[in-house]
């Protein structure tokens, strides 16, 4: 732990500085444009003090986007339309509703893909095919297509989560379905058992490493899912609104903010996901 | 289904157990044929140990396959208790003991042994019945709740082969059991299996490399050859059934192994 903390601090205090830094030759332009038509000259200090501050900044310093995250958190109730919390709970429930259906619908692939030997050569060119097509311009027609049929607010959205979250679970599973080797398979034969029976008994357990590994991937892309999803309908709802909204009207803090929130929410499903992991494999003896 | 391998093996058992009659196994590969079993005809007894032994690719444990069923033979017959190595496979006719241990790691070492046991529906009150009593046979009781990782190769390599005796299967198959083991654990295991031998009477096909290990267990030496997999030598043992560690010092033992290292060279002279 302790051997840990010195390197993670020096990576973290190096990643401010730049930014710090990014953020006063990004934003020094406008600041010297300010001084020009007021006719005054800026000293270092005035300067380095205004690119640290402006409303609508090229790049927002860290503290602003800090204070604008705290402001619309903890400073407003989260019923409210400009609380973080609210948009995050929207893009947080078509992800783990999008997320939730990619894991079964790509477990369900893949065991398909194991059992099935139609299924094995045809299935899995679809599959990468599915994941070539760039999702923003699949994103509107899947919205529009849903909303023709009468299906709008979450689904909409979860489905676009799906459709990238489905495949690292189809690629992991189908890896892990068939790690067993050639001698724990016979062995299975010798006692004469059923392909369920080995289903159950052997080829599952035994996928449980590759299972997790791909979920984490499946999570971070549920979440990016989501909030493209949020994008091109003009949603008044979620990160991807706050996104949207933010870059109309030059509000980068906004943007930043809502970056932020989105990083750190992905990096905490994922974390959850690889603690799940962890005291599971343990237990199964295979970590 | 748990009686099919007791019918069967009371409808035979006055023939051989396992019948090989001029078995032939060829594997089409990319570098053309290759002959893995060539003309293999042998008869094995009920109540035999009979030891496999030849350099690699003579063929051995592809017949040791041949008779669980994991391989087809292109040519020949072959008879285990009487009817195909598939129906044999089907009745639960036999336990068949790797290489590996190939012990699942999430799963208790007597729900390891539970494990064919379940796949063939015996109850729950008899699966735990069964796992204490094989255990006792392998001497590893009390070792029931303990992972595989925490037991030594050789506790584990027991471990597998009191879950191959688990069902009342009465072939017992094994495939260098003890091949990945060290000398001294190999010796323990080695006696163990002996005496383990005496108490079920099982009829068991053992394949290994080791020339003291086949002469030390079998009350039948198979001597094989490669290029094509052949039989060379059935020697016969003239040990006691009673067999101590130290019976691998006497003149009999030695002349035995002497046979053995001949019938080897000589598979290898008219290559």
């Amino acid at each position: 732990m302790r051997q840990a903390f010195v390197p993670v601090l020096t990576v973290v205090v190096a990643i401010f500085a730049i930014w710090y830094v990014a953020a006063i030759f990004l934003n020094s332009a406008w600041a010297y444009d300010k001084a020009k038509r007021a006719d005054v000259t800026l000293s270092t200090s005035q300067l380095i003090s205004d690119t640290w501050s402006q409303d609508k900044p090229k790049l927002p310093a860290p503290h602003q986007v800090g204070r604008e995250i705290w402001k619309t958190t903890v400073e407003k109730k989260i019923t409210s339309k400009r609380s973080l919390i609210y948009h995050s709970w929207i893009t947080l429930s078509a992800t783990l509703l999008g997320f939730a259906m990619g894991t079964v619908f790509g477990t369900l692939l893949a065991v398909g893909i194991v059992y099935n030997r139609t299924m094995d050569m045809s299935v899995m060119p679809w599959v990468i095919t599915s994941q070539t097509i760039p999702i923003l311009a699949v994103a509107p027609m899947i919205i529009v297509v849903l909303n023709a049929v009468g299906i709008s607010g979450l689904l909409p959205k979860a489905m676009i989560s799906m459709y990238l979250s489905f495949f690292p679970v189809v690629v992991g599973m189908v890896k892990g379905l068939r790690s067993p080797d050639l001698m724990q398979l016979d062995q299975m034969r010798t006692w004469n058992a059923s392909s369920a029976q080995t289903f159950w008994r052997l080829r599952l357990p035994s996928s449980m490493p590759y299972f997790f590994t791909s979920l984490k991937i499946a999570m971070a892309a549920s979440l990016v899912g989501a909030i493209v999803g949020e994008l091109p309908t003009g949603a008044v709802a979620g990160l991807g609104a706050r996104l949207l909204a933010g870059s109309y009207y030059g509000q980068t803090i906004q943007i930043w903010s809502a970056l932020i929130m989105a990083a750190a929410l992905a990096a905490s499903l994922v974390a959850i996901i690889g603690v799940v992991q962890r005291v599971m494999l343990r237990r199964m003896g295979m970590s | 289904m748990q009686n099919g391998t007791t019918e069967a093996a009371q409808s035979a058992s006055q023939a051989p157990v396992i019948s090989a009659n001029n078995l032939d196994l060829t594997f089409q590969t990319n570098d053309g044929p290759v002959h893995a079993l060539k003309g293999v005809s042998l008869d094995i007894e009920a109540g035999d140990f009979v030891s496999f032994i030849g350099p690699s690719g003579c063929g051995k444990t592809t017949f040791l396959r041949v008779m669980a069923d994991l391989e087809q033979p292109t040519g020949g017959s072959i008879s285990v208790n009487g009817v195909s190595p598939a129906a044999a496979r089907q009745a639960r006719a036999y336990g068949y003991v790797f290489q590996a241990a190939g012990l699942y790691p999430w799963r208790s070492i007597g729900r390891n042994i539970s494990l064919p046991l379940e796949i063939m529906g015996y109850s729950k009150a008899e699966q735990q019945e069964r796992v204490e009593r094989v255990l006792d046979l392998v001497e590893l009781a009390g070792f029931e709740r303990k992972f595989p990782w925490q037991l030594s190769g050789g506790m584990q390599q027991r471990a597998s082969i009191a879950r191959a005796l688990a069902f009342d299967a009465d072939i017992l198959l094994m495939d260098e059991p003890f091949g990945a083991l060290d000398e001294i654990v190999r010796d323990h295991l080695n006696e163990q299996l002996l005496k383990l031998w005496a108490r079920t009477e099982k009829t068991i096909a053992f394949v290994t490399h080791s020339i003291p290990e086949a002469v030390y267990l079998s009350t039948k030496i198979v001597v094989m050859s490669p290029r094509p997999g052949r039989i060379t030598d059935v020697i016969e043992s003239t040990l006691p059934k009673e067999r101590p560690l130290d019976i691998r010092d006497s003149p009999e033992f030695l002349e035995i192994a002497h046979r053995v290292r001949d019938g080897l060279r000589a598979g290898h002279a008219d290559e």
